[in-house]
């Protein structure tokens, strides 16, 4: 087995063929494959998979007739929205459901049903036959076993002869083949001793250590960032690579599938609604759901140029779906046929592998209904609406520092170092535009926020609010300023209080500041117009609301005392795909009504390209690039811009298969890591393409942000940028096993 | 994992059909009261205090006896039509004590719990919500007051309560009734706090008290109003413990609990002068969790969609 995986070499095949790699796979485990044919064997059929989950007050069909298929070697994308079943269809496959969970239809793997089967059969078939990846890492692994404990469990369970040398051999090198620095070590580690990424990364050792046929990753990158999904991506396409195995990615996120997968099916409210090649789905889909939510995505490669186009509505509730199209609600073509009866997965244009759940397949397929105006774009807001901006300076801040001391001790602390949270930060807001702050989690965006939100002195440097500088204020006068800037948070179901009716929560700021009760009434139901909502629906509580609207209330309630600043918090990361579009437009619109100006923090920046004039990318603490919004995409100076923007999946298959991807080498530093000179050396992979003279500026010498071209940017070498595009392409899909990154914390 | 959010929450629609669809906004109160009235369980438990309390206060009416009068004639007698409920064995009319005891049971019930409650909230959110030194010192006298046995200074203080009214008696229990809740808001606070909804408030200038009294009390008041309903049946019993060692209930006055001290050696062989105080606590008690039941399911919306 372990020359097996050793001599295999990455990249045998070529991913995205759509071909089976059995040819170049190892052989399997003691089972035995076919030899490779010429037609592709199946490997798992779905068949008419129903899931219904027994509740009070009726069941609920969470799955309702699925019908799917894994050939060997193929890469399977299931794409859905939450709620969509795709979790469920999957978890039913590894026979993971709770047993109370009713199961109809049948999964055939490898020729055999896998229902009614007893759960040791199961577990003897789960990790060399089938394996899963799930979502969270940090909970799937257990705490109180090192990962190569872990790793070797698998390998023993299914292998008995296995000696615990040989096993935890085994696993080293597995951890090897996953790209974790330091394997022999590393093995010796707790799950919480590793960081996010390479959690995941064990999962994926795990998940391969037993060379299944087929691996099920649920949602594996969710929980990750950007530069660490780009890695992860690889290392699962890489697994795929060294078992042979056929690989089910399940996820929302139509970008990462663009780029992997080989087919996806697209499902909505329990049924597969879409199925197709990757080209077929992304460029000429069928469904108006993929149609809508292809439009509906900020997309790195369209972003900042059109304007969103919203999928009304939401997701129906299984637990009580009208007859008829599940989508027909929120379908601008729908016709009277389609509420009155559920259109069944028809091929189109003959082909079985390419299907459409919808009536009017034949009008789109055959260009009678044109698919790019399909829905209507809204409108931008009309020039008299806009607002009138003075172009001033509303928002200055200027070498923002915040420290934490990192104290041990109960009874005498003592300072064992310092985490640089906020180390020196400096941006400005002019009326009237956005600012978009970018950066991967533990860079510090959030502390800014708080530090700025604060309106106190802060430890260092300086935050002026319309031109007054916040440490000056009295008590009453920054009440009086809190009206000037307000906040939306990332989660909307956090940010209100489950216990007040929507009025009470939107009319809160404005109980501050001393205002009637029947003005504040007032003002609710203006502002409630304002977003979008309906002001009658006033008197109910947050929960009665869908996670768009409760959004729309955040929004509301920010905008209730006529702010000039609104700081925007992750504002729409917690939303699904679909509904993402109506909250960025609305604030859009609202930008150019009301003449406000955004900080938007934000993660995605594909979001951040749509919204933001100005971005500023930030790095351990630091703002490394920052300039006009257009000139840092097109044209990033600085090697993490250029790196963060590689990593974010496009979803267009051709594009995201042309594109040159710089993957990070590792991961975060801690902030508490005394790093001397660039703080981004460890990772950068400019540095490495330097000369001695040229490292030696960035191992000793901390660089100051300096204007390169409209924008700042705190790199040495920014002049030499180009030489890291020239590096990646000469050197197609880059080597994930052999990184030395920086070990976590 | 996953599941659970795969599955389209029933909650969001099944909440909203019970909720008035008006076109005027209305208050939080109308809206809690508006949800109350649908619920079965709290009618029962209104209906049933309801009546224990109507009954404590008219029921000496009908009955001939008062509650300090001896029957020399009928002493130890079963139920019969002229004493309903029986008498004791000095021939006092078990009917008359049962309806006096369950007065000062009920005032003393009814006032004690909520105070504690009151109390343990106040003291938590506040201890919670601010940290640092006050928080510290809270929890300094919170584990204070926890390690001194109470029933010990109960003893200690009885000559001065004696001295007092019963009324005291009620402040000594509310005194001693409240830490343990205080300590469980005070955890629940910690964690509130670091809730966005708190962090919005303070961004929006709210100032301490109110997102005390405004976020933070109204998100732990389930936990408040368990307290204070199950502080009922507890007051109820702390009062019996400390009148059947004497440091209750005065002798002229009667309680329920006195009333089960004397009576529960008869339980078997008299079971009249135990059965009806112990029946008319019992259903009391009952009556008060229906209420808080469906006080807290009406407080908060999303309670009632997550049990079971």
């Amino acid at each position: 087995m372990t020359e097996k995986l050793s001599t295999a070499a990455p990249g045998a095949t070529l991913p995205g063929t759509g071909m089976p790699s059995t040819t170049a796979a190892p052989g399997p485990g003691a089972e035995g494959r076919q030899p490779p044919s010429n037609s592709p064997r199946r490997l798992l059929e779905v068949k008419d998979l129903k899931v219904t989950f027994p509740q009070h007050g009726g069941a609920v069909t969470a799955v309702r007739g699925v019908n799917y298929h894994v050939d060997e070697g193929e890469f399977l994308g299931i794409v859905g929205e939450s709620g969509s079943g795709k979790s469920v269809s999957s978890l039913a496959v590894m026979g993971l459901l709770p047993s109370s969970a009713k199961v109809e239809g049948d999964i055939l793997f490898e020729g055999k049903s896998l229902l009614g089967r007893s759960d040791k059969d199961m577990s003897r078939l789960r990790g060399d036959g089938i394996s899963i990846i799930f979502q969270d890492p940090l909970s799937a692994l257990t705490p109180v076993y090192t990962i190569g404990t872990q790793i070797a469990e698998a390998l023993q369970l299914h292998n008995k002869g296995l000696s615990r040398l040989a096993a935890n051999t085994r696993a080293v090198e597995l951890l090897k083949v996953v790209g974790i620095p330091n394997p022999e070590r590393r093995a010796q580690s707790f799950p919480h001793e590793f960081s996010g990424g390479m959690r995941q990364r064990a999962m994926i050792a795990i998940a391969i250590a037993n060379n299944p046929r087929l691996i099920i990753a649920d949602e594996p990158t969710t929980a990750l960032d950007v530069t660490i999904q780009a890695q992860i991506l690889e290392v699962l396409q890489k697994a795929k690579e060294l078992t042979g195995a056929a690989v089910v990615l399940i996820t929302h996120d139509l970008g990462v599938v663009a780029g992997n997968a080989d087919r996806i099916a697209v499902m909505y409210a329990g049924r597969i609604v879409e199925t197709g090649t990757v080209e077929e789905v992304f460029h000429k889909p069928s469904m108006p759901y993929t149609i809508g939510l292809l439009r509906s995505m900020p997309n790195l490669a369209t972003a900042g140029h059109s304007r969103l186009v919203p999928l009304e509505g939401r997701p129906p509730l299984l637990s009580n779906l009208a007859p008829g199209c599940p989508f027909a609600p929120r379908c601008p073509v729908a016709i009277d046929a389609c509420r009155t009866s559920e259109p069944p997965l028809t091929a189109i244009a003959g082909d079985p592998l390419n299907a459409s759940a919808c009536l009017r397949v034949a009008e789109i397929a055959g260009g009678v209904l044109d698919r790019r105006h399909l829905y209507p774009v809204p409108e931008p807001v009309a020039a008299a609406e806009r607002a009138e901006v003075e172009p001033a300076k509303v928002l200055e801040v200027d070498r923002l520092q915040r420290h934490f001391p990192l104290t041990k001790g109960s009874v005498f602390k003592h300072s064992i170092g310092t985490v640089r949270a906020v180390d020196g930060v400096s941006f400005d807001i002019r009326s009237g535009q956005t600012l978009g702050l970018v950066g991967e989690s533990g860079c510090g965006k959030s502390t800014t926020i708080m530090e700025i939100l604060e309106l106190a002195r802060p430890q260092a440097g300086m935050v002026r609010i319309n031109g007054t500088d916040v440490s000056t204020l009295s008590g009453r006068e920054r009440k009086a300023l809190r009206r000037d800037i307000s906040v939306v948070f990332q989660d909307p179901m956090a940010s209100l209080d489950p216990r007040l009716p929507v009025q009470d929560l939107v009319a809160e700021p404005l109980t501050v500041h001393g205002i009637s009760a029947r003005e504040r009434l007032e003002k609710v139901r203006n502002v409630l117009d304002l977003v979008g909502l309906d002001p009658s629906m006033a008197s109910r509580y947050p929960h009665e609301f869908s996670g768009g609207q409760r959004q729309r209330i955040g929004i509301a309630r920010a905008l209730v005392t006529d702010p000039k600043i609104v700081v925007l918090d992750e504002p729409v990361s917690a939303l699904d795909v679909s509904i993402q579009a109506g909250v960025i437009n609305l604030l859009q619109d609202l930008q150019e009504k009301l003449g406000l100006s955004y900080l938007f923090v934000a993660h995605d920046l594909a979001v951040v390209r749509q919204i933001a004039d100005d971005v500023a990318v930030m790095y351990l603490g630091r703002i490394v690039e920052s300039g006009p919004a257009q000139d840092i995409f097109d044209n990033p100076r600085h090697p993490y811009t250029r790196a963060l923007l590689s990593a974010v999946p496009v979803p267009d298959p051709a594009l995201e298969r042309s594109r040159n991807r710089i993957i990070l080498e590792g991961d975060l530093p801690s902030p508490t890591d005394d790093i001397t000179g660039c703080n981004f050396r460890t990772r950068c992979p400019l540095f490495q393409l330097m000369d001695a003279a040229g490292q030696d500026r960035c191992l000793n010498q901390d660089p100051e942000p300096r204007p390169v071209g409209p924008g700042m940017v705190a790199c040495h070498h920014a002049e030499h940028i180009e030489l890291m595009g020239a590096a990646a392409g000469s050197r197609p899909g880059p080597a994930v096993g052999h990184q030395a990154g920086p070990e976590g914390p | 994992m996953s599941l659970l959010d795969e599955l389209p929450g029933a909650d969001t629609d099944t909440a909203g059909a019970e909720t008035p669809q008006s076109a005027k906004p209305v208050s939080r109160s109308r809206l809690v009261f508006s949800r109350l009235r649908g619920m079965p369980r709290f009618w029962v438990g209104v209906v049933g205090l309801g009546a224990i309390a109507l009954w404590a206060i008219f029921g000496l009416v009908p009955n001939a006896w008062n509650y300090t009068d001896l029957d020399i004639y009928n002493m130890g007698s079963s139920p019969s039509r002229l004493h309903w409920f029986g008498t004791s064995d000095i021939g006092e009319d078990i009917y008359a004590q049962t309806i006096v005891g369950l007065r000062k049971s009920l005032i003393i019930g009814l006032l004690v719990g909520p105070l504690a409650a009151i109390v343990a909230g106040i003291v938590g959110a506040v201890a919670g919500y601010l940290g640092g030194w006050w928080d510290r010192v809270i929890v300094w006298f919170i584990d204070l007051l926890l390690v001194l046995p109470s029933l010990f200074l109960f003893i200690l203080l009885s000559p001065i309560f004696k001295s007092l009214s019963w009324v005291a008696l009620i402040f000594l229990l509310a005194g001693f009734g409240w830490m343990i809740m205080a300590r469980v808001i005070r955890a629940q606070t910690r964690s509130l706090r670091e809730r966005d909804f708190i962090k919005a408030a303070r961004f929006m200038g709210v100032d301490t008290w109110t997102i005390i009294r405004r976020h933070i009390l109204p998100n732990v008041s389930s936990l408040l109003i368990i307290d204070a309903t199950l502080g009922v049946g507890g007051a109820i019993l702390s009062e019996t413990t400390l009148s059947f060692f004497g440091f209750g209930i005065q002798a002229p006055d009667v309680s329920l609990g006195t009333l089960l001290a004397a009576g529960q050696s008869a339980a078997a062989t008299r079971p009249w002068l135990f059965i009806f105080p112990a029946a008319i606590l019992v259903f009391t008690v009952l009556s008060a969790s229906l209420i808080g039941d469906a006080l807290r399911d009406a407080v908060d919306p999303t309670s009632g969609a997550n049990r079971d």
